[in-house]
């Protein structure tokens, strides 16, 4: 059993907060670049040199990436023998989120209510929290801005099973077609394949941390994704939409056993702005 | 497709020489407004109250900026999703806005109002917040302040880059650009 103290999560929750809203990875700048070799129209390459300009100049200065901040989705990877002290594991996660937002200069951007009021809650909390609990003494947190444009194009289909990998391919192909420049493509494109409608949904979301490009962990799934991308480029809506060859980075998906009645299909969509980070406690 | 350098607020004789996929740098007074702002606006133009700016001829900037740090004007500064504000975009149009600036495509409605109101929507680099911000020489809040970031701010800019996405004449850059590079 290993003690931990709170305080420490959310030292490093306030860190990951302020080094993922500056610094895009290296993964994701690779796979930006790449996507400036292959891109064909002149408005997208312009667009993709000054996105990559944007990156420098944002990591020099430790300037936001993006005026988005995003909604703070946090990632804790518990292993079971770990004990927290010190307090309740999640106040110290918000606490983090607060810290984080302010001493970066981050925007807060969430409001209190969905439908009522909205007003803004002036710290950027409350985070959201995805807890799953591992083997081991260690706790892993991911931490990813998510922003309002490309999770506003996110859907959920509960295809029939016999759709397929065909009706996979079509459902995301005319989700990307329909939210066009909104989502700030080039996309990385983040799948849950089966499970349930809400295991679909965090499934997509998380696929979203692995570095850009990296496969499926099934060959079935890394083919697919390579389908799904190559479907996905046919589509000419380009860098920030404005037309070209590379509409998406890559295809992140993961996939899951599921009901026979059912083939769950969950699309989390991300902008070129790929931030996440991660640290090990 | 021209290169241009422009001054806000832009003139009728300029605005309507400007063509879908024409490269513009901006230079002068714009105004930001977003979500929130959008609905005061139209609420206010709907109730018959005076705007807190004259929006004659003037230009509106989809964005919320990060906070300032000590020492510099503004934030990150880069456009929000033009198409939520589409439902509102029409009556502001016709209350005589000039110019938009944002990203993604916009509603048939207010494509037609652009045309109607001889504006002119244009697009920037979304997610290039950090490198727009280096465009902003001034910024004062105007109204709204309670919104936060939403908050109508009057921004002094110099060579802001925007490309032409809906022009006066019906013409439209995601329409031109996107069946050129589409593949079956």
């Amino acid at each position: 059993m290993i003690n931990l103290d709170v305080k420490e999560v959310t030292q490093a929750v306030a860190r990951l907060c302020q080094k993922s809203n500056f610094e895009l990875g290296e993964d994701v700048l690779e796979a930006l670049k790449k996507a400036r070799e292959r891109e064909s129209s002149p408005i997208g390459k312009e667009a993709l040199d000054r996105l990559l300009e944007n990156a420098l100049l944002a990591k020099a200065e430790s300037l936001p990436l993006c005026q988005d901040c995003g909604v703070a989705v946090v990632f804790l990877d518990i292993g079971q023998d770990v004990h927290f002290s010190g307090g309740d594991l999640y106040a110290a996660v918000t606490e983090g989120v607060r810290e984080g937002y302010k001493e970066g200069y981050l925007r807060k951007s969430m409001v209190t209510h969905p439908f009522s009021g909205r007003l803004n809650t002036g710290d950027n909390t409350p985070p959201v929290i995805h807890t799953e609990i591992v083997p081991g003494d260690k706790l892993k947190i991911g931490f990813m801005p998510k922003g309002g444009g490309a999770e506003n194009m996110s859907r959920l289909v509960m295809l029939k099973p016999g759709a397929g990998e065909q009706g996979i391919i079509d459902a995301v192909t005319s989700a990307v077609k329909e939210a066009g420049g909104n989502p700030c493509p080039p996309l990385i494109i983040g799948l849950g394949i089966g499970g349930t409608a809400e295991k679909a949904m965090i499934t997509a979301k998380r696929a979203l941390l692995r570095p850009a490009g990296w496969p499926g962990s099934d060959p079935e799934t890394a083919e697919l994704e390579r389908k799904v991308l190559e479907a996905v480029n046919k589509l000419g809506i380009g860098p920030l939409g404005m037309g070209g060859a590379v509409t998406a980075l890559a295809v992140h998906a993961e996939s899951r056993p599921c009901h026979f009645a059912s083939l769950p299909l969950a699309i989390n969509l991300q902008c070129h702005s790929a931030r996440h980070a991660e640290v090990v406690l | 497709m021209a290169i241009w350098s422009i001054e806000t607020p832009i003139e009728d004789k300029f605005r309507k020489k400007l063509c879908a996929g024409d490269s513009i740098s901006l230079s002068g007074v714009i105004y930001t407004a977003r979500d929130a702002a959008h609905k005061s606006l139209v609420e206010a133009l709907k109730s018959g109250q005076s705007l807190p700016f004259d929006i004659k001829g003037q230009t509106i900037y989809y964005m919320g900026p990060t906070p300032a740090r000590p020492g510099q004007v503004i934030g990150s500064c880069g456009p929000t999703t033009s198409g939520r504000m589409d439902a509102f975009t029409p009556a502001l149009l016709a209350a005589g806005l000039g110019a938009m600036i944002g990203k993604g495509e916009r509603s048939a409605e207010v494509k037609e109002a652009i045309k109607k109101q001889r504006a002119v929507y244009f697009v920037t680099y979304g997610g290039a917040g950090a490198l727009l911000a280096k465009t902003v020489r001034k910024a004062e809040m105007v109204a709204y302040p309670e919104l936060g970031a939403e908050a109508i701010m009057r921004l002094e800019v110099e060579d802001f880059p925007v490309i032409v996405a809906n022009d006066m004449h019906g013409g439209d850059l995601f329409a031109q650009q996107i069946p050129k590079y589409r593949r079956k």
